[in-house]
């Protein structure tokens, strides 16, 4: 459905963020997009949504292409109308607005404007939290309260590819879960491709189908999530799963030197 | 007591004026975080272009305000894309500097099109004084008095149900997140450059109406920012009632205080009542102090 052909991404003309990456999201699947702060994740998702020139990034080599078609170079409201919708890091809900503006402007590219009503509901159905504070306006909700209506908003628009950038930032452990149960349903329930990207790996994973893993620009792993989650030395080499003694073991090792 | 009321009228009446002249400072507040300091040439463009049809052309007065919003909203839009759209990712400060050389070069035009001289419109509205309980009202007057609340209410209909004024908040909100929902911010600037040019040539040809134009008026410009600082910079309900509040604080003072002092009350009183504001309440009475999770 989505296929990123060894993109190159600088911004400002001199930093490289991504050193050719290449990825697949396969329709209807879940699929992880992992790895440390700067890895690029984030990057690889602005550049899938045309958003890249708002940060003064560029894409200057290779290709995206969803549903065999090229979309490099496509404007964000045309990728929105093509079915790529980008859930942002950090929520990114209107704040003035309230609840059901939110959601409203989520649809804002759809045609079909008589089903926003009963689209609506839906949403309340998936997050019944966000039926009671729909008159709110959206800035005094709790981050898990907006991380939910950004991701009701992102459904809104009814795409055919999800991207969630981090939608477990800042929010309590209990919650995330709650949270990632809810886009595994909607996965299930729409049939909608996602991508996310996430820090918090075990929670992406045990939701996802296929996960990549990402350092320095590049991929440096991939696999069906149940093979990296089994796999103890990628688990804790990239992603600090893992037992606790061994890290400890190493540090231990090193710590031994001259005390002067 | 007639005396007050008569004050209170000429005050409401100036100040619904005040009122529509600052909503075009406010939308485009709203959508983009700058100020258009061009607003006051924006005012006078209007009534400049009516006054040329129907003395000139002989245009009928309806059609002759058509063309002429027309026209202003094309100069909205000319504006946008020549000026606004390429600072479009350039810091706020730079397109407000902007709009000051937008001034000075649309002032410019204005005398050497119009000269300077003062010029009258052939009367519009019927010149016979309506009685109101005592008080005497000029039809003009009323008139623009009906104009501004028919505004209002539209505007607050448009803000809050269309389509378009959802994505002109939701841009003013945060921009990016909007561009990721689809909207277009270079529709947006540009539907809200139109609007702004639209309304202001409307209080244009109101004014033009009541004391004819020339192109000092253009310092209306600066005249409604204590109105827009008053109600708030971000809120078109703030604009009008701090238009209404400046209007009548202004006709009372020029009333009852000029007589003390000797005159010049007048001109002063908006900006007292500005610094006044500024310390007591910062964001207007009816600005929104954004919401700041912490």
């Amino acid at each position: 459905m989505l296929r990123v052909n060894n993109l190159e991404v600088v911004y400002q003309k001199i930093i490289l963020a991504l050193r050719g990456i290449t990825l697949d999201v396969p329709e209807g699947k879940i699929v992880a997009l992992l790895g440390s702060n700067g890895a690029g994740k984030s990057t690889t998702l602005k550049a899938i949504s045309g958003l890249l020139a708002g940060d003064g990034g560029q894409i200057i080599d290779g290709s995206i292409k969803f549903q065999a078609e090229k979309i490099n170079g496509i404007t964000p409201d045309g990728l929105v109308r093509k079915g790529i919708f980008l859930s942002m890091e950090g929520r990114r809900i209107f704040k003035g607005l309230t609840v059901e503006e939110n959601l409203i402007a989520g649809a804002y590219t759809r045609k079909d404007r008589i089903n926003i009503k009963g689209d609506i509901n839906k949403i309340y159905e998936y997050f019944p939290k966000l039926k009671t504070l729909q008159n709110r306006k959206a800035g005094f909700l709790s981050g898990g309260e907006q991380q939910m209506l950004a991701i009701g908003r992102g459904l809104m628009a009814k795409p055919k590819l999800l991207l969630l950038d981090e939608p477990s930032l800042g929010i309590a452990p209990l919650l995330v879960k709650e949270i990632f149960q809810n886009i595994k349903r909607i996965n299930e329930e729409e049939g909608m491709s996602i991508l996310v990207v996430e820090q918090n790996a075990n929670v992406a994973l045990s939701i996802a189908d296929y996960g990549y893993i990402m350092e320095n620009g590049r991929v440096v792993m991939h696999g069906e999530s149940a093979r990296i989650l089994a796999d103890k030395e990628i688990s804790e080499h990239y992603l600090g799963i893992g037992k606790e003694e061994s890290g400890n073991n190493k540090i231990f090792r090193r710590r031994q030197r001259v005390i002067w | 007591m007639i005396f007050f009321l008569q004050m209170l009228i000429n005050g409401i009446v100036v100040g619904s004026i005040y009122g529509l002249v600052a909503l075009g400072f406010v939308l485009i507040y709203r959508a983009s975080g700058a100020l258009n300091l061009a607003n006051g040439e924006f005012v006078i463009f209007g009534p400049y272009i009516c006054l040329m049809l129907m003395t000139a052309l002989k245009v009928p007065f309806l059609i002759a305000l058509f063309i002429t919003l027309l026209l202003s909203a094309i100069l909205g839009l000319v504006v946008e894309r020549l000026v606004v759209r390429p600072l479009q990712n350039a810091p706020v400060i730079s397109v407000i500097m902007a709009t000051i050389g937008l001034s000075s070069l649309l002032a410019g035009a204005v005398h050497m099109i119009w000269g300077h001289s003062t010029k009258t419109f052939p009367p519009v509205f019927p010149q016979t004084p309506v009685n109101i309980g005592g008080i005497v009202v000029t039809p003009v007057y009323l008139w623009s008095f009906i104009v501004v609340v028919v505004l209002l209410i539209i505007f607050s209909i448009f803000f809050k149900y269309s389509k378009i004024g959802l994505a002109i908040r939701a841009v003013a909100d945060d921009q990016q997140a909007a561009s990721s929902m689809g909207m277009s911010v270079k529709f947006v600037y540009a539907a809200t450059w139109t609007i702004a040019a639209i309304v202001a040539a409307i209080g244009g040809v109101l004014i033009g109406n009541i004391n004819g134009i020339n192109p000092t008026m253009a310092s209306i410009g600066l005249t409604v920012l204590p109105v827009v600082i008053l109600g708030g910079l971000d809120s078109v309900l703030g604009a009008i009632i701090g238009g209404f509040a400046i209007g009548i604080l202004q006709n009372m003072a020029g009333g009852y205080l000029d007589p003390l002092v000797g005159g010049g009350l007048k001109e002063v009183v908006p900006f007292i009542i500005v610094l006044l504001v500024l310390m007591l309440k910062p964001h207007g009475l009816f600005g929104s102090r954004g919401i700041e999770r912490v």
